[in-house]
């Protein structure tokens, strides 16, 4: 019991071991170094490296974000555009399409105008050429009439008869 | 109970070279998993992390949580390693007690090296040494000494007394604790193999410091790597 009461007191086994001290202090240091170079060193390399990665990707993410948005927005622009255009050509068409329905009318009109205007006008030749022929008519009626009257001397009777007569023949003949 | 320490005394006729035989091995054997293990972890890095390499990460991020909570981050980076290293190499130590503990003849051997002053000590005056060597190379000589005169100059004893305070506290506080979790196993398992009832009586004990000593391993392998962080902010943060 004397030994085990012993071991209660720091360095009871005979004061304090320098050997073991120096031999602590000697393998703490080199433990220490050892691993420093060889374990703690490329972890820290090694989460130094993730860091810078990661900080890399997210500037690429970002930067490439960036570049959607932008191809975005021009992509709508675009559209937009082209909207525009379409809305516009549309416009024009429609415009072309009214003047030319206006056109079409308006030559439909003259022609008709011209068409009634050439009509009228035959129809005046035609009512000229018929008077034209009535006259011509009348005239060798006339003539006839009086080789009539001078053939035969008439009564007066016989030639109000016979002009009737005529008159009644050539309104016949009408 | 009775064990001895396998202790080699006045090596090669130097009359204050002393080891503990079991400590330098359970030192190397601690030094070799952490190395082993970091290095298997950060073979084969990958920027999308697997399998090991997740959890080293999570390993810096968490030192880096407890460097970010006691100055910027930019003075704080270089002490990552240091953190990295002290946390796992004091939290393997702390295992390796609770894990089993060897006894050949009556030395013994399989221990935590952190259940010896000397070593704890060790390890606390190394980082009270760094926290001033990074004051006055942060800080330059003229500030760092200045510092021992703030905030009022009546206090400079205090703060010569508080280095070596720190010192103490930082050291004895991680070899107590792991210590007394050492004493209590080593008295429930010669408990357990004392008799069948002996046995049945310790077993359940046994488990649960067990697991209770793997808690305190791994809150005193924080604590160590915080107050590290707090005495070094001290030292290069001007704001404090």
């Amino acid at each position: 019991m004397g030994a085990y009461t012993g071991w209660l007191v720091i360095g009871a086994e005979g004061g304090l071991m320098v050997g073991d001290m120096l031999v602590q202090l000697i393998f703490f240091l080199v433990l220490l170094a050892l691993l420093g170079k060889f374990a703690w060193g490329p972890l820290m390399d090694m989460l130094k490296e993730r860091e810078s990665y990661i900080s890399n990707e997210i500037d690429t993410a970002e930067k490439s974000r960036e570049e959607a948005q932008k191809m975005q927005r021009d992509a709508s622009e675009e559209l937009k555009k082209t909207r525009q255009d379409a809305q516009a050509i549309i416009e024009e068409a429609k415009k072309t399409a009214g003047q030319q329905e206006q056109s079409i009318i308006n030559s439909a009109r003259t022609e008709a105008e011209r068409i009634k205007v050439s009509a009228r006008e035959e129809i005046e030749q035609e009512k000229e050429k018929a008077i034209q022929a009535l006259q011509d008519k009348v005239a060798s009626l006339s003539v006839l009439i009086a080789s009539k009257v001078i053939e035969k001397e008439l009564s007066e009777q016989d030639q109000q008869k016979l002009i009737d007569e005529y008159i009644k023949e050539v309104g016949e003949e009408r | 109970m009775n064990h001895e320490a396998p202790l080699a005394l006045d090596v090669l006729g130097i009359p204050w070279l002393d080891f503990n035989l079991s400590n330098v091995l359970m030192m190397f054997i601690a030094s070799a998993i952490v190395f082993i293990f970091a290095v298997m972890a950060s073979r084969n890095l990958q920027r999308k992390p697997r399998g090991w390499q997740n959890f080293i990460e999570w390993l810096i991020d968490f030192i880096k949580g407890i460097i970010g909570s006691n100055m910027d981050w930019k003075t704080g980076r270089k002490f990552l390693p240091l953190g990295l290293t002290l946390f796992t190499y004091i939290f393997v130590a702390n295992m390796l007690g609770v894990i089993t503990m060897a006894v050949f003849g009556h030395e013994l051997w399989w221990k935590s090296p952190t259940s010896d002053a000397g070593i704890t000590l060790t390890l606390a005056t190394m980082v009270v040494v760094l926290t001033h060597y990074y004051g006055i190379k942060e800080k330059g000589a003229k500030e760092y000494g200045k510092d021992f005169f703030r905030p009022l100059p009546f206090l400079f004893p205090f703060k010569i007394i508080e280095e070596f305070a720190n010192t103490l506290t930082l050291g004895l506080r991680l070899y107590g604790n792991i210590y007394a979790g050492e004493i209590l196993l080593t008295l429930l398992a010669g408990l357990a193999v004392s008799s069948v009832g002996g046995f049945f009586g310790a077993a359940i004990p046994l488990l649960a410091w067990q697991g209770f000593s793997t808690f305190i391993g791994f809150i005193q392998a924080f604590i160590f790597t915080m107050l590290t962080m707090v005495y070094m902010s001290h030292k290069v943060s001007s704001d404090h």
